[in-house]
């Protein structure tokens, strides 16, 4: 940094105040904030199933009550899908992101961004409050007419912050697409734009087309529990599985809204770790929005066992096999990334490692459930429970792991301590592995899900999940406690401390208020870590 | 301690059903381990080979050679996707159509019990006792909540509707006991939703069934609650009132005011009952209230019973 730019305070300098935070208009500190609320909800998401797990040790479930199990399932599941996982890398790496990869100043409507943190923030305090105090126990599918007609506890409060914190997802939504489409630098033209930005781009896609469907969807829920209008109940002209229907026109693509940043990122990690272009961007940005728009035809699979026609079922089937091909086509694609690369092995790289490993395990596994007879015998067991467990939290918290170790020189201006750091990742495997992969068994021989109490066949492989859970748990505190030290203790990290290639690290660490103190130009394509292959680059040789 | 030493890896295949589930799984089992093998196998030759440092060739690749690649995974995953699902999906899933000496089982499921009733009245709860061998039919309705009807050593599964019958088909071939579970999360006590499936010899069911105390069996019921609603008010032969008559109109064809026809089957005089104004019989008047807010669930399944009992043109007290 010359001695005229070290002159503008970086972003967290530009104002110390507690207000000056609250009222920022700045993409950064917006996404910091996000990322201090979902990294509260997410240990009180985990606190929850902590307690679910070792109650499990025991098939008796000698610890909580019935009522107390299943609430805290319902937390764990609530918080998670919408207070952590549906905001984690859009609303905090990709609101630091997106506007410095684009070579923008900040995001197309920055006083919106803000709002989208308080509707967030009241929607999800609010839900939170009432499943600590008040109690919810439908988890969090709030299936009808359970939902509406017969659980005690808070369903219309918890509905209603849900339904607040879903227009923050639809207002950061629109806020990305407007800013892709409108703030890209000079000669950053689409097929120049990182993964990590299309990515962004085809998971704003569904946020802005799915979340509605929610939002409707509980507004039923809150009228007939609230106002009585027969909807979802039988015995009054409703239908129960409309709402099936129409929450999993929502959550289906929600699962997409949870992985797809995780594939940019990870996209991301890969090519700067591997010190090459990644192999077929085009065909990893078709794939991409190929998921996106696949992703909405398929909520049905969910439904096999509902009573659905069987005709409904072959199609849905069929749609599910196809939305597993871009997947697979993208873990194709890393792989070949490596190919030639020069590969270093930084916490970042390692997280990728485990996502690639865990994400084709989780995406593997959904061929099992997306053919039919299969699906029947496991759905709504603990086969399941492990599936997308291995996508959400294998594929998706690694991925965020890795982004936040990739990109906090940059978002801090520190280097966190690599040892600890790779620590952390290879232990992060083990755990969740020894935590999800006996899950898949007992699925197979017929555990089902959300059973406070079991047959004792079952325990050993509960034991086994708990004790995983005990490692799993120590290698999410561990970050918790090194990166917060790195920002006392750790060494000032420079602008490119990994020699990557992509706008955001032109810009000063951390950046300043308005990101790049030079306009950036964009002469190339992304990736550039090696030169162009030529025409005549030679073909023969080397085969591996 | 002692019981953790007692699992089990692998699960009874006690229905014909499960033989071919698990077949589907184990074959899907074998395509993704190769998969996930293959790649992790990639993967750690890259890692070793193209590790920082090492002295591997690193020459860029032809963009033609990335095409083929692209253009031929792609292909080969579509093909495996599509192989998968013909295989072990297409044809697959549609239910046997009923055929006679199926052995009719009634489950009703509440909060958070199972009731079932065999075909001459024996009726048990969180239990089903079945003859080996015999294909069973189980006609199920909720009285509460969604709750589902699981039986993994059949490897069945199927959810069971509150105010909707839904049908699960199967032949048992193991004796033995099996769990059945509540598999769809239904409130408070969904774990203790639980029962077992006894499959006996066909002689040991004969004579468990003798044993068991007889309530009214279905038709019986059906008679009761026919007599206690007043149906025969208007659709007895003798009635003044305008109604179709009900003898043997079970399986037959029914012209509709509406020009269609259609076979008067179980949903058919289920949906008479509960909304009679679906599908008004051509020649007559709507003026049957609906029974879908009065009877129950267990109660809709009795009278469906007993009219399809009614023998033809017979006379009804």
């Amino acid at each position: 940094m010359s001695e005229t730019l070290s002159a503008i305070p970086d972003y967290l300098h530009d104002g110390t105040t507690l207000r000056s935070w609250l009222f920022t208009t700045d993409h950064k500190r917006i996404g910091i904030l996000f990322a201090l609320a979902i990294t509260v909800f997410f240990f009180i998401g985990g606190t929850a199933i902590s307690i679910v797990r070792l109650d499990l040790l025991t098939p008796a479930g000698d610890l909580v009550s019935d009522d107390t199990y299943n609430r805290l399932f319902t937390i764990h599941g609530i918080i998670m899908v919408w207070f952590f996982l549906i905001p984690s890398i859009p609303a905090t790496l990709g609101n630091f992101l997106l506007p410095l990869m684009i070579g923008a100043e900040d995001l197309a409507f920055p006083r919106l961004n803000l709002l989208s943190w308080y509707l967030y923030m009241g929607g999800a305090t609010f839900t939170v409050l009432t499943l600590i105090l008040g109690g919810v126990d439908t988890g969090w599918t709030f299936y009808t007419p359970y939902s509406t007609m017969f659980a005690n506890g808070a369903v219309l409060t918890a509905a209603a912050g849900v339904l607040i914190s879903g227009f923050s997802s639809v207002l950061t939504g629109v806020n990305f697409i407007a800013t892709t489409h409108a703030l890209r630098a000079p000669g950053m033209t689409w097929f120049r734009l990182p993964l990590f930005v299309w990515s962004m781009y085809a998971t704003s896609l569904v946020m802005v087309l799915a979340t509605p469907v929610l939002a409707m969807t509980l507004v039923l829920v809150m009228a007939e529990r609230w106002l009585g209008l027969p909807i979802f109940d039988p015995s009054r002209g409703g239908d129960p599985i409309l709402f099936q229907h129409l929450f999993w026109f929502y959550s289906h693509p929600a699962v997409y809204i949870m992985i797809l940043p995780a594939m940019g990122v990870v996209s991301e990690l890969i090519a700067c770790f591997a010190r090459r272009r990644l192999f077929g961007y085009s065909f990893m940005v078709y794939a991409l929005v190929a998921i996106a728009v696949i992703g909405f035809f398929v909520w049905g699979h969910h439904m096999f066992v509902s009573g659905q026609s069987a005709y409904a079922n072959i199609v849905f089937s069929f749609l599910s096999f196809m939305v597993a091909v871009p997947s697979a086509i993208k873990v194709f694609n890393w792989t070949a990334t490596l190919y030639r690369g020069s590969i270093s092995f930084e916490a970042p790289m390692l997280y990728a490692f485990g996502f690639l490993g865990l994400f084709t395990v989780g995406g593997l596994t959904g061929l099992f459930l997306a053919t039919v007879p299969i699906d029947i015998h496991v759905t709504d067991t603990y086969f399941v429970v492990a599936h997308f467990h291995y996508i959400m939290v294998g594929g998706s918290v690694c991925a965020y792991l890795g982004g936040l170790h990739f990109w906090w020189p940059k978002i801090t201006g520190k280097l966190y301590p690599e040892a600890w750091a790779r620590f952390a990742a290879i232990l992060m495997f083990f755990g969740f592995n020894l935590t999800f992969f006996p899950q898949f068994v007992m699925g197979y021989l017929g555990m089902p899900r959300r059973y406070h109490v079991y047959p004792p066949e079952f325990q050993i492989y509960h034991v086994l999940s708990t004790s995983g859970a005990v490692v799993l748990g120590t290698a999410y505190f561990l970050p918790l406690a090194y990166l917060l030290g790195s920002l006392w203790w750790g060494r000032n990290a420079g602008i490119n401390p990994w020699k990557a290639k992509g706008l955001e690290w032109q810009a000063p660490s951390p950046p300043p208020h308005k990101n790049f103190p030079v306009p950036p130009h964009v002469p190339d394509e992304p990736y550039d870590y090696h030169p162009k292959e030529g025409p005549l680059a030679e073909a023969a040789g080397d085969v591996s | 301690m002692a019981a953790m030493m007692d699992f089990k890896l692998s699960l009874p295949e006690a229905s014909q059903n499960a033989q071919q589930v698990d077949i589907a799984f184990f074959s899907v089992l074998a395509i993704s381990g190769v998969i996930l093998l293959t790649l992790l196998v990639l993967l750690l030759i890259f890692i070793v080979r193209y590790r920082k440092g090492s002295r591997a060739k690193r020459g860029p690749l032809p963009e033609w050679l990335k095409r083929e690649f692209e253009l031929g995974w792609t292909s080969a995953t579509i093909f495996l996707a599509i192989f998968i699902f013909w295989w072990f999906v297409g044809g697959s899933i549609f239910p046997p159509r009923a055929f006679p000496g199926q052995l009719e089982i009634h489950v009703v499921a509440k909060q958070w019990m199972w009731k079932t009733e065999h075909p001459d009245g024996a009726r048990e709860i969180d239990a089903l006792h079945l003859p080996v061998n015999t294909p069973v039919r189980l006609v199920m309705t909720s009285e509460d909540v969604i709750h589902s009807f699981f039986v993994p050593a059949f490897r069945l599964k199927q959810d069971v509707l509150p105010m909707i019958t839904t049908e699960l088909e199967f032949t048992p071939t193991e004796l033995g006991t099996f769990h059945l579970f509540c598999a769809e999360y239904c409130g408070a006590q969904h774990s203790r939703m639980t029962g077992q499936i006894t499959v006996m010899t066909q002689s040991q069911y004969a004579r468990w069934l003798r044993l068991q105390p007889h309530g009214d069996s279905l038709v019986r019921e059906g008679e009761t609650l026919y007599a206690k609603f007043g149906c025969g008010a208007c659709h007895a032969p003798t009635s003044r009132i305008q109604a179709p008559k009900l003898g043997g109109i079970a399986g037959q064809a029914v012209a509709l005011q509406t020009g269609a026809r259609v076979v008067a089957d179980d949903a058919y005089l289920r949906r008479s009952i509960t909304d009679p104004r679906a599908d008004i019989v051509a020649g007559f008047t709507p003026i049957m209230p609906s029974y879908g807010a009065v009877a129950t669930s267990s109660e809709v399944e009795a009278l469906v019973a007993y009219v399809k009992a009614l023998p033809k043109e017979e006379q009804q007290p």
